[in-house]
């Protein structure tokens, strides 16, 4: 199909089709001080006419002083949390007079369109995936939900100060599967979405919009916006090279640089809450007053967490700098080992949501100083 | 996650201090999965919690093999949920989920000589391995034990000690012992040291904490055994078993799914990296 013109008036249409259809749409609002991802219900609860200033340690809202809709960039939260919920109930078990059951617990997986997902974060859905539903054992609760999400994927024509995908080749450019995707183009006095179907449910979808043909002066606006996007991020101090990071870091686990940042490290796991591609979990066992329910809970953890690494006799990685080099070194270097691809997708979010402003980028870097011989 | 199956004791061994071997069979109709020597099952004690525990071969020291519909677990209480599980008394349920993970290499073994290296209650994972050893000991060349502990009372399994010694290699190994021990005082890799061994056709299979590991790989390395001929037991705190809760995460592997059996070849630019 021919790229489409989504007139910015009728992108309401859209959330209303896919509600039609049955999905419960998801997209960026604004919340008090931020924007995140939450269900929306129309075009009215888009976090329109907002941009996030973000840096190290820092995230304000300002109004753009425009009428765009997706004018900021990746929100607080990643989408993470509605593919693999922070918490749940895996099973219940029940003990009486010496008889015990298990009693697994199910859910009928709610059917989720994704509104506004960027190609970092489609990398970083894709990521999960190979975790959750491409390895050994599939997550059922995970792979359901994915399996059935809809993602209208939106192309950045901007670039948070934080932003780092040019350097992960993860963006700004949405190049992965996606069932639409739109290009916001803010034009003089017109306002419109350039629109690909990139499957068949998203091509019945736009099939009920009232779409206009792209004209060649249209496309190339949007392709505009995206290598603005690009350039802002190539000319910023957060462009590196990426190549060869699995062997820099593997050969620097003893680096001058990890003791420098466990100085400042508070181990407080942000960064992990807000990366859209750490998955790591913990069970809890629980039981009530009785003495015969018994629950068990998987949710969120971090390996910034002292007991994360927890043996008999004591933790594994007792100190900040093991922690935060597991962390980097996972994110950057083994997870190439485990899953043939980094698990960071550029994001910027570990970055703009340190307490202390560490930056995984410039930690890199300094690593690479202390590298040269 | 999947959720444990229903299991029940059927016997119960008092081991050595608040260690002890429980035999478990499920309490459907269904038959038990293959289970392979080095591989473990999470063991969940009603509200107390769940853990990984390693496959222990059979329950008495007669019995050549484990019997194909019970699992046997022996395992020490350490724990909140370690104790729960040594107070279970034969007839009580318990959940398993299992097996998981890679276990000895079996397959390879077969034609080698077999040097068998444990400490502590790392002779518990290594159970199994030798009673498929002994079981069929024409398919191998010549098997040693290399047992150590920190005292003679301290060493798991002693009637099966006995037993094996009749028909392989045994050499014992404590840190301290009174006038009646007639075994090696000191650390294991002073036997390893002054062994026999015959390094191009050799395989190693080691478990014991990791400092004892250590030891004994540099040790079997100075005997000129190649690191793809040394195998070991990892030990992490696994949660899921499966590779998603990422708790035992260790430099690119999964303890649970690449793991607990490693070849040191495999593994060696970690091996000896701190707080990894």
């Amino acid at each position: 199909m021919r790229a489409a013109i989504l007139a910015a008036e009728h992108l309401d249409l859209l959330i209303q089709a896919l509600r039609d259809s049955g999905y419960l749409v998801i997209g960026p609002v604004r919340d008090e001080l931020a924007i995140v991802y939450d269900e929306i219900r129309s075009v009215r609860d888009l976090s329109q006419g907002w941009l996030d200033e973000q840096e190290k340690g820092h995230y304000r809202l300002l109004p753009s002083g425009d009428g765009r809709y997706f004018g900021h960039t990746v929100a607080a939260n990643a989408w993470k949390k509605f593919l693999n919920p922070p918490k749940r109930l895996l099973w219940r078990a029940r003990q009486h007079n010496g008889q015990l059951q298990f009693m697994p617990q199910s859910e009928d997986a709610p059917q989720l369109a994704f509104l506004g997902v960027r190609s970092c974060e489609l990398h970083a859905i894709e990521i999960q995936d190979a975790v959750f539903v491409h390895d050994q054992h599939r997550d059922e609760v995970y792979s359901q939900r994915r399996q059935s999400l809809f993602t209208v994927a939106v192309n950045c024509t901007r670039a948070a100060a934080t932003c780092f995908c040019a350097s992960m080749n993860t963006g700004p450019e949405v190049t992965l599967p996606s069932d639409l995707v739109l290009t916001e183009v803010l034009d003089d006095a017109s306002h419109y979405f350039l629109v690909d179907g990139g499957s068949e449910r998203g091509r019945n979808i736009l099939a009920t919009l009232p779409l206009r043909a792209a004209t060649s002066k249209q496309q190339a606006l949007a392709k505009k916006g995206i290598e603005s996007a690009r350039q802002q991020m190539q000319t910023g101090p957060r462009f590196f090279d990426s190549a060869g990071i699995k062997e820099l870091l593997y050969r620097n686990l003893e680096s001058p640089a990890w003791d420098e940042v466990a100085d400042r490290c508070l181990s407080c796991a942000n960064c992990t809450l807000a990366c859209p591609t750490c998955f790591c979990s913990a069970v809890e066992d629980t039981t009530d007053l009785t003495g015969e329910h018994a629950e068990r809970w998987q949710q969120w953890d971090s390996c910034f967490n002292g007991e994360f690494s927890y043996i008999h006799g004591g933790s594994v990685r007792q100190t900040t700098r093991s922690r935060y080099r597991q962390w980097m070194t996972h994110k950057l270097a083994s997870w190439i080992d485990q899953f043939g691809h980094s698990g960071c997708v550029g994001c910027g979010r570990c970055i703009s949501w340190c307490p202390v402003g560490i930056d995984i980028t410039e930690q890199l870097q300094a690593i690479q100083q202390a590298d040269k011989p | 996650m999947n959720t444990p199956r229903l299991f029940t004791v059927t016997d119960r061994r008092d081991e050595i201090t608040a260690t002890v071997t429980l035999e478990l069979q499920p309490l459907d109709d269904q038959p038990l999965p293959v289970a392979r020597p080095g591989q473990f099952n999470m063991l969940y004690s009603f509200g107390a919690g769940e853990v990984p525990i390693s496959l222990s071969g059979s329950i008495n020291a007669s019995d050549s093999v484990r019997s194909a519909d019970r699992y046997t677990h022996t395992l020490r209480a350490v724990g909140k949920t370690t104790e729960a599980l040594a107070r279970l008394q034969v007839g009580d349920q318990l959940g398993v989920r299992g097996p998981f993970g890679r276990g000895w290499p079996m397959d390879q073994l077969a034609g080698k000589k077999v040097v068998v290296i444990a400490g502590g209650l790392g002779l518990a994972p290594l159970k199994p391995l030798l009673e498929a050893l002994l079981a069929d000991i024409t398919h191998y060349g010549h098997v040693q034990l290399f047992y150590g502990g920190k005292r003679p009372e301290e060493l798991l399994y002693p009637e099966s000690l006995i037993h094996w010694s009749e028909k392989i290699e045994v050499q014992l190994s404590v840190d301290q012992a009174g006038p009646d021990w007639r075994g090696h005082v000191g650390v294991i890799t002073q036997l390893l040291a002054s062994a026999e061994m015959d390094p191009d056709n050799t395989l190693a299979v080691i478990c014991g904490p990791e400092i004892m590991m250590r030891f004994t790989i540099q040790a079997l390395q100075k005997q000129g055994l190649p690191d793809t001929a040394l195998y070991l037991s990892m030990e992490r705190n696994m949660h899921c078993a499966v590779g998603h809760c990422g708790h035992c995460q260790w430099g690119p592997h999964f303890i649970c799914k690449d793991g607990p059996v490693f070849c040191y070849a495999d593994i060696a630019p970690w091996f000896f990296q701190r707080e990894l």
